[in-house]
């Protein structure tokens, strides 16, 4: 195969600099072996080159790619006519993504969808990881359990899902018709809202966001636990011979503890959900009120065969996210000063 | 000992409700996949609530439909080969990069730190604009190559931030005398760091190609026009679109998580170390 080989050449080639002596113009008198920090230097040079390579083209240069995509009238059927020497610059793609209606409200269901998915993800696995806190018999094996959602490959949870809520046969349909009295199936993921005595429920976003949180708080859950084990143990005895109920031990002494890392993990989760796109797609296509972003980017790309609008959509996307961590990096160096 | 409180009592059952649930809702929809991959389509239809199948029905049919007549079976395959060359590149790239990320200072190193955290954080959909238009260009999309390539960029930082740790763990003492006795640099992280580092290599191969087997969308934009090179997350997701019985959608669904879910319980410890030692995207 094409790619090992290259990578088998690379290999050579570091390996012919690690063997003979240097190779660059002597310096002074006569030529001199590298010094010890001079070769370390150039070894970690190479070492580190077919990653930085591999990262440059398929990541750097997309992204740079991107931001002037979104300055270029370009279409899917322009590809093969696309160099460098003939692009149309224009700043239409901008200024049409930003003033849709449809860019705005699909922004905003991206943030709810990321700010809800975040916060269940990090408050189901703290609740998972305070009950698996004490050792019992069987501990292991539900730990193992729990892991389960998060490595499942996405479309196979996304398929389970859709005929666990499918209308017709499955099982969460069955068991609310047949045992709660449901007047007629719901069609969950196709249903933009629905009244529930004074509320309107979203269904389907709840749906997805039920879902991301279902797939995503294993993660949460190990981070957490991680954490859990390194709590100083002797501050919480004491406390408890002082009295102190099992609430108040975690409101005083784990809460703060732990609240850095569920910070971090709600912040991360945040940025992902924010992204996802696989999920939303698989589960609904972007229907019943849960087109994000990430969609909205897709179907300008695909649907409409627009790739400056698509950049344009993905560029301010990421200016979005870039505002998040910008954020959280001011905060974190603020509760550090 | 003191009687326990009305708290002690509240929360002990609240600990094992939330431990019930947990494990109903993790475990329950995999079972309920696979319960329903062994009844006949009519038989689920008619009778949603019965979720164990009567001796009499159980079948395993959907299995063979799924992968001759869906073409499961050639979408499986190639998912095989993307997965095992993704992984293998991605950690041949990591493992020399991790091993001078850890053990050597070089020039630029802090730099490349940050870009690789950027690319870990950079959406993936936003990348995929790019690599669509930039690969179709060049003619890769529709290979499997281009993907692989995709796939190794995509993975490789978190690959050697994975290896990072596992590496620092290997006694730096060792590699000097190595050094002495005149090891060179690639022969010391080939026949000394690796032996070594094995068990923590084995666990981050193993969690690139996870990725890399569960991957949808680069599948979806790169390689829809043309089945015969169809991974098998594409397969399925393609056949949900059409009116393919849903115990078929399920075997097929069972099939791809069996490989996955069955390695990810065998080098469960280690990935858990390395994993939540480095947060992971997705």
């Amino acid at each position: 195969m094409r790619a090992t080989s290259r990578g088998a050449v690379g290999v050579r080639a570091a390996e012919r600099g690690t063997g003979r002596p240097a190779p660059e113009p002597p310096r002074g008198r006569r030529p001199k072996p590298l010094t010890l920090s001079r070769r370390e230097d150039l070894h970690g040079r190479l070492l580190v080159s077919p990653t930085v390579i591999v990262v440059a083209l398929f990541a750097v240069l997309p992204f740079l790619a991107v931001v002037l995509f979104a300055f270029l009238d370009v279409r899917l059927v322009d590809i093969p006519r696309l160099y460098l020497d003939n692009l149309v610059f224009t700043g239409e793609n901008v200024a049409v993504v930003w003033n849709s209606p449809r860019f705005w409200s699909a922004a905003t269901t991206t943030v709810v969808y990321a700010g809800a998915s975040a916060a269940g993800a990090v408050l189901v696995g703290l609740a998972v990881a305070l009950a698996l806190r004490r050792p019992f018999r069987g501990r292991g094996l539900i730990r193992a359990l729990v892991l389960v959602p998060y490595v499942l490959p996405v479309v196979a949870a996304a398929t389970i899902w859709k005929t666990l809520l499918n209308p017709g046969y499955g099982l969460v349909n069955a068991v609310g018709v047949e045992w709660l009295g449901w007047s007629e199936p719901i069609a969950f993921l196709t249903t933009t809202s629905r009244d529930l005595g004074p509320f309107e429920v979203p269904v389907a976003l709840l749906c997805v966001i039920a879902f991301e949180v279902w797939k995503t708080f294993p993660l949460a859950f190990l981070f957490i636990t991680a954490r859990l084990q390194v709590v100083p143990g002797d501050v919480e005895e004491a406390a408890q011979i002082d009295g102190a109920g099992k609430t108040r031990i975690f409101r005083h002494l784990l809460l703060p503890e732990l609240a850095g890392v569920m910070a971090l993990l709600g912040v991360l989760r945040f940025l992902w959900s924010f992204q996802n796109f696989n999920d939303i797609y698989l589960l609904t296509g972007g229907a019943g009120g849960t087109e994000v972003l990430a969609v909205r980017v897709y179907s300008e790309l695909v649907v409409r065969a627009n790739i400056g609008t698509a950049s344009a959509t993905g560029l301010l996307m990421t200016g979005m996210l870039l505002v998040v961590v910008a954020v959280y990096a001011w905060m974190v160096k603020r509760g550090r000063a | 000992m003191s009687r326990p409180s009305t708290e002690d009592r509240v929360l002990g059952a609240l600990r094992w409700t939330v431990i019930a649930v947990a494990v109903v809702v993790t475990a329950g929809p995999l079972l309920y996949g696979f319960l329903l991959s062994l009844r006949p389509f009519q038989s689920v239809v008619s009778e949603p609530l019965d979720l164990i199948p009567s001796p009499d029905e159980i079948t395993i049919d959907a299995y063979p439909t799924a992968m001759a007549e869906y073409g499961l079976g050639g979408n499986m395959w190639n998912s095989l080969q993307v997965a095992l060359a993704t992984a293998a590149l991605a950690i041949l790239f990591s493992v020399l990069g991790a091993y001078a990320a850890v053990r050597l200072r070089f020039l630029g190193r802090d730099t490349v730190n940050v870009v690789f955290l950027g690319v870990y954080l950079l959406p993936g959909i936003v990348l995929a604009v790019p690599l669509f238009v930039l690969l179709s260009r060049v003619g890769l999309t529709g290979t499997l190559v281009g993907l692989v390539f995709v796939y190794v960029a995509q993975t490789v930082p978190v690959a050697l931030y994975m290896l990072r740790t596992y590496l620092v763990a290997v006694p730096s003492s060792v590699e000097e005398s190595a050094m002495i006795d005149g090891c060179g640099r690639l022969a010391l992280i080939r026949r000394v760091v690796l032996p070594l580092a094995l068990p923590g290599v084995a666990a981050t191969a193993l969690y690139v190609f996870m990725i890399a087997w569960n991957e949808y969308l680069f599948a979806l934009l790169f390689l829809v026009a043309d089945r015969d090179r169809w991974t098998v997350s594409l397969g399925i997701a393609q056949l949900t679109e059409f009116s393919v019985p849903t115990t078929v959608l399920m075997a097929g669904s069972i099939a791809i998580t069996v490989p996955v879910v069955a390695g990810f319980f065998l080098a469960q410890r280690l990935l858990v170390t390395g994993l939540t030692s480095g947060a992971e995207k997705g």
